[in-house]
């Protein structure tokens, strides 16, 4: 990697100043991913403001009808957390299927949706679920939040808090991992409330996205024989040499069955 | 060999010693060695397939901080090449195409990662900023990557305008023409065979320390034959003698073939400590790995298999192009020849066979042998080619199978690709592996999956394995350049402990265990009392190091032969002490007796009378007790076997599951089970790899688009079954080696990859898919299945 000033405050102002002494500051998280392409010679930071001196950004915790999730949180948090696992299990189980025992205690959802890779699985869960997305100026939900290709709503220096989950009666997530590196080839989060169904889908496209056709029959009867017959178009789907959009599209229709046969 | 219980004698599966010091991180790797006022070289490597080097600027570079010194390809003008060890002539009788690999590209490069110049630095850091100021002018050129159209594609060397290494060929092509024009039936097969990347857990690293009072350079190098990479560099690139080049290859985090050949990174460093008169040291990242490690495999080849009507081979053909890559290494000729169409006779009695190879060139990374080397790609087709022919032919495929064996009473048996099986029963294992993969219930198994929407289906193969390549006039004879024996010594010292100086290496295999079991059984000492040396050409005799399952059946034998003059010279002076004649001392259980009696001298008692000669038979002895052999093998040993493996396909998503996998081995007498079981589970482990996740795919541009872990699939724990394995059965012992054993390491790895396919086709065998390529990813898979339904 090349040579940069480190910081690690331990307030968020002093986080915030520290990102404004260069347009060139780069906040570390988890470093699942920053720290890779550091030591790959691919971003050159001038400053880099870790973040793991911040006290109090890592909790899961029950506020009312919700469940406030620290961006600092780890993984290996989430998916240990009692709230969760009692009352939200889809999510618990997401977080332990990411990467492997490494990556878990270091990578945190902040990070990761932060990041926005297409393959991540959190993204899914943000969209099915329609959590607020809190960060340090607003709150965006989580249908807005994500733009693209590793793009979000963020703006320059914008940093996330936390993210508000709204409790569904059921929910899911079903995973395609890629062979290799076992990042989401594709994964389905299917979301049930009490005034519709939100399907969410990661790994396949630039972004993650929700299947409106699959919402629909969902909403009409919760059940895998529902998806019977729907057809996720592959055109504007990922194509790499582990699986051509055909074969996306069609693992996104077996995916979301399986996550609505895991629902009940 | 005495035959009194021994817990740490042969067939005892004792505990490997090296690993109290692996499991607790206290291994002694190459990266591991601290030199004081040592420096970082930094590689520049292509990133192009195939381009001109117009111009390297190097100023900005040399002058950088912390720079030492900076090198090209001008600055090694006095350096060979470097060499390969095996000549093959082509059918018309030319010698193959042996173009220059330079240590550093010469004008021009031929693969994603060929090495064009070197920063050598105080740090790593400043070596890969200074590398960032150096200025190469490349003219990009097409890339030959497909290698059935690399003749028309531009030539990678002027000395090969073709693209064509060789085209060469064995057997008796009319007499498989007749077989074919008579038979009843031909099954024809196209199959590839995947290229993999081998990625041992350690990278390779380097160090080369030179002395300027004494002229003398040392190589820490991880790699599993420092002798031969003594040799190699020694006497091909540098002209160096041997008595100022020592190599020592400590600990290695395994091998697998990758770490046999001379690499230009170890001349690399060999040269700038020469230069600089300090340690200079390389090791490579993964990603580097990936581009400049040999890869293994890459075979396409067209099979055919003629049987007469009562399903009999009659007859078989192999039509192979064989990927060498952009040079050639060490051992890239013998692989796709030698090592692989000799095996085409494989358990049967098929009385003509044809193979023609012909090697490519192509602006991809050298190919060398990877685990199995040959024989794997051998077994792949013929065991392919004969499961179609059962389906095609409606007949069970373990009966096809066990109708055409070599029985027992055909040994030793002459195939007509020029090996000769010494012995071998391939019913015996194929009825073991039958009985516990529970063959007869499988319909049950299916039937039972089907209700589970899931398409089960078992697969049966057959493999043998040439293992120590031998007898050395023999290897001479076809082409080798280098001997095929190993070496040993015993030095019993004064107190009674044993060191034992192999030329055989370890990096994995467990040496340090075995050979001291084979010390222990023969010269009735305590395990414990036996410490074995290797990896040092200071401290080991010459010797040929490991690969090709080589190490027992060659190395161990050596030891035999070496034990063998210590007990008659110990006979002696034994005789001498006990005041008898030399033929009255017989040597059992670790002591020298006079026959018929309770007098007897230990092996401790002898050996310091032999360094404390006070009442020694000085007229017809030395003094010492320290014997050194060398074993030139009689011929190749011949492990067999047959692998069952059973997987469940979900139609839905295309995943195959291996649920069940059996292996009967015959590898001879068994001297560590323990050991051997774990050889054979890693084996396996690399082999499910190959066949559903490995494969190293280049773009047409000659890029690696499986150049890390994100997209190159390896085996993990959960991609496994339980394994079953039968190890301490011996069905054949060796015939021609004083230990009866054949070799273990690449057995799984040869004989799993078609099993595991042919329980794939035969999963899919209700929608009459006849074959698929590895690897059988869940996307090809899926695919295969919507093919055929799209026929239907």
């Amino acid at each position: 990697m090349y040579d940069f000033d480190y910081q690690r405050p331990s307030s968020m102002p002093e986080v915030k100043k520290a990102l404004a002494t260069s347009t060139d500051a780069m906040p570390l998280a988890g470093g699942q991913t920053l720290i890779p392409t550091l030591k790959q010679r691919l971003r050159k930071p001038a400053v880099l403001v870790d973040l793991q001196g911040l006290r109090g950004f890592n909790e899961v915790q029950s506020v009312g009808d919700k469940i406030v999730i620290g961006a600092m949180a780890t993984h290996a948090t989430v998916a240990a957390s009692p709230i969760l696992r009692k009352r939200l299990p889809a999510l618990a189980a997401l977080a332990g299927g990411i990467g492997d025992p490494h990556v878990r205690n270091r990578g945190t959802i902040g990070g990761s949706i932060a990041n926005a890779d297409p393959a991540a699985d959190y993204p899914a869960a943000v969209v099915a679920l329609n959590a607020d997305v809190v960060t340090d100026r607003r709150t965006v939900t989580g249908d807005a939040f994500f733009k693209g290709l590793f793009e979000t709503s963020l703006e320059q220096g914008e940093l996330i808090t936390s993210v508000h989950v709204k409790l569904p009666e059921k929910a899911a997530y079903a995973k395609f991992p890629n062979p290799a590196s076992r990042f989401a080839l594709v994964g389905v989060f299917v979301a049930k409330f009490k005034d519709g169904v939100r399907v969410a889908v990661t790994g396949a496209g630039p972004t993650v996205f929700r299947v409106k056709t699959m919402e629909e029959a969902l909403a009409k009867s919760f059940a895998a024989a529902a998806l019977d017959g729907i057809a996720v178009p592959a055109s504007g789907l990922n194509s790499d040499l582990h699986a051509a959009a055909d074969y996306r599209a069609h693992l996104i229709g077996v995916m979301a069955k399986r996550a609505v046969a895991a629902c009940s | 060999m005495n035959h009194v219980a021994n817990p740490t004698g042969i067939g005892a599966s004792v505990k490997r010693v090296e690993d109290l010091r692996f499991v607790r991180g206290k291994g002694r790797y190459t990266d591991d060695i601290r030199l004081h006022g040592e420096t970082h070289a930094y590689i520049i490597r292509s990133p192009h397939a195939h381009a001109k080097i117009a111009k390297i600027d190097t100023s900005r570079a040399a002058a950088a901080a912390g720079v030492v010194m900076v090198i090209t390809a001008a600055d090694l003008a006095k350096l060979g090449g470097l060499p390969c060890g095996w000549l093959i002539h082509s059918k018309d009788g030319s010698p193959m195409k042996e173009p220059k690999h330079p240590v550093l590209a010469e004008g021009k490069v031929r693969h994603v990662g060929d090495s064009v110049a070197v920063v050598v630095a105080e740090t790593l850091a400043a070596a890969r900023d200074a590398a960032e100021l150096i200025e190469v002018d490349y003219e990009p050129l097409p890339a030959v990557i497909d290698m059935s159209k690399a003749a028309a594609g531009p030539a990678l060397h002027e000395a090969s305008p073709n693209n064509q290494c060789f085209d060469w060929h064995i057997g008796d092509e009319a007499a498989v023409k007749d077989a074919f024009a008579k038979a009843a039936h031909v099954t024809k097969l196209e199959l590839i065979n995947n290229r993999l990347a081998p990625n041992a857990i350690e990278p390779r690293a380097y160090i080369a320390d030179f002395i300027q009072a004494t002229g003398e350079t040392t190589l820490y190098t991880s790699n599993q034959n420092p002798h031969v990479i003594r040799l190699l560099a020694g006497a091909f690139v540098f002209q160096m003698p041997e008595h100022k080049l020592r190599v020592i290859a400590p600990d290695v985090g395994g091998g697998f073939g990758s770490k046999i050949y001379h690499y230009a990174e170890e001349a690399i460093v060999i040269w700038a400590a020469g230069q600089i008169g300090r340690p200079v040291r390389w090791t490579s990242d993964r990603s580097e790995a990936f581009i400049s490690d040999a890869q293994g495999r890459d075979h396409k080849t067209v099979v055919e298999l003629a049987l007469d009507k009562d399903g009999k081979f009659i007859g078989l053909r192999a039509d192979t192009l064989a990927n060498v890559g952009a040079y050639l290494s060490t051992f890239a000729s013998v692989v796709p020849t030698i090592l692989h169409a000799t095996l085409l006779a494989g358990n049967y009695t098929t009385p003509a066979i044809y193979c023609n190879v012909k090697a490519i060139f192509t602006n991809t990374v050298p190919v060398d042998a990877y685990r199995g080397a040959g024989r794997p790609e051998a077994t792949y087709l013929l065991e392919r080619v004969i499961d179609l022919a059962a389906i095609e032919t409606k007949r069970d495929p373990a009966e096809l199978r066990r109708i055409n064996f070599i029985a027992p009473s055909q040994f030793p048996y002459q195939t007509p690709v020029a090996l000769q099986y010494d012995t071998g029963n391939y019913g015996r294992t194929l009825d073991m592996a039958l009985a516990a993969a529970k063959y007869k219930d499988f319909p049950t198994r299916r039937a039972e999956a089907k209700a589970r929407g899931k398409l089960r289906g078992i697969g049966i193969a057959n493999y043998i394995e040439a293992c120590g390549i031998a007898p050395s006039a023999v290897a001479g004879a076809l082409g080798g350049r280098a001997g095929g024996y190993e070496s040993g010594a015993i030095r019993v010292n004064p107190t009674g402990s044993v060191t034992v100086m192999t030329g055989s290496h370890s990096h994995g295999q467990g040496h340090e265990t075995t050979f001291a079991q084979i010390v222990s059984d023969k010269l009735g000492i305590p395990f414990d009392q036996v410490d074995v040396v290797h990896g040092d050409t200071a401290r080991t005799p010459f010797g040929m190091g490991t690969y090709g399952s080589r190490s027992i059946a060659v190395g161990g034998s050596a030891l035999i032969k070496a034990m063998d003059k210590i007990i008659a010279k110990g006979k002696q002076i034994a005789a001498h002490l006990l005041e008898v004649s030399d033929q009255d001392v017989v040597f059992e259980n670790g002591a020298f007796t006079v026959a018929g009696t309770d007098r007897k001298k230990t092996i401790g008692e002898v050996a310091f009378q032999a360094y404390v000669p006070h009442n020694f038979p000085h007229d017809k002895l030395e003094p010492g007790l320290e014997e050194q052999a060398f074993y030139d093998p009689k011929n190749f040993t011949f492990p067999a076997g047959t692998y069952i493996c059973e997987v469940e396909i979900d139609p839905d998503t295309g995943v195959t599951k291996v649920v069940d996998f059996t292996a009967a081995d015959d590898f001879g007498r068994i001297i560590n089970p323990m050991i051997v079981e774990g050889q054979v589970q890693g084996g396996l482990a690399q082999g499910i790899g190959q066949a559903l996740l490995e494969h190293c795919i280049y773009g047409a541009d000659g890029q690696l688009l499986t150049g890390s872990f994100m997209d190159y699939a390896m085996p993990r724990a959960d991609d496994l079954p339980m394994f079953k394995i039968s190890t301490t059965d011996t069905p054949t012992p060796c015939t021609h080696n004083p230990l009866g054993v054949k070799g273990c390491g690449e057995a799984g790895a040869i004989g799993s990859p078609v099993a595991l396919i042919n329980a794939v086709v035969n999963a899919l065998s209700e929608f009459g898919v006849k074959h698929i390529d590895m690897p059988a990813t869940p996307q090809a898979v899926w695919r295969a299945i919507q093919t055929a339904k799209s026929k239907t």
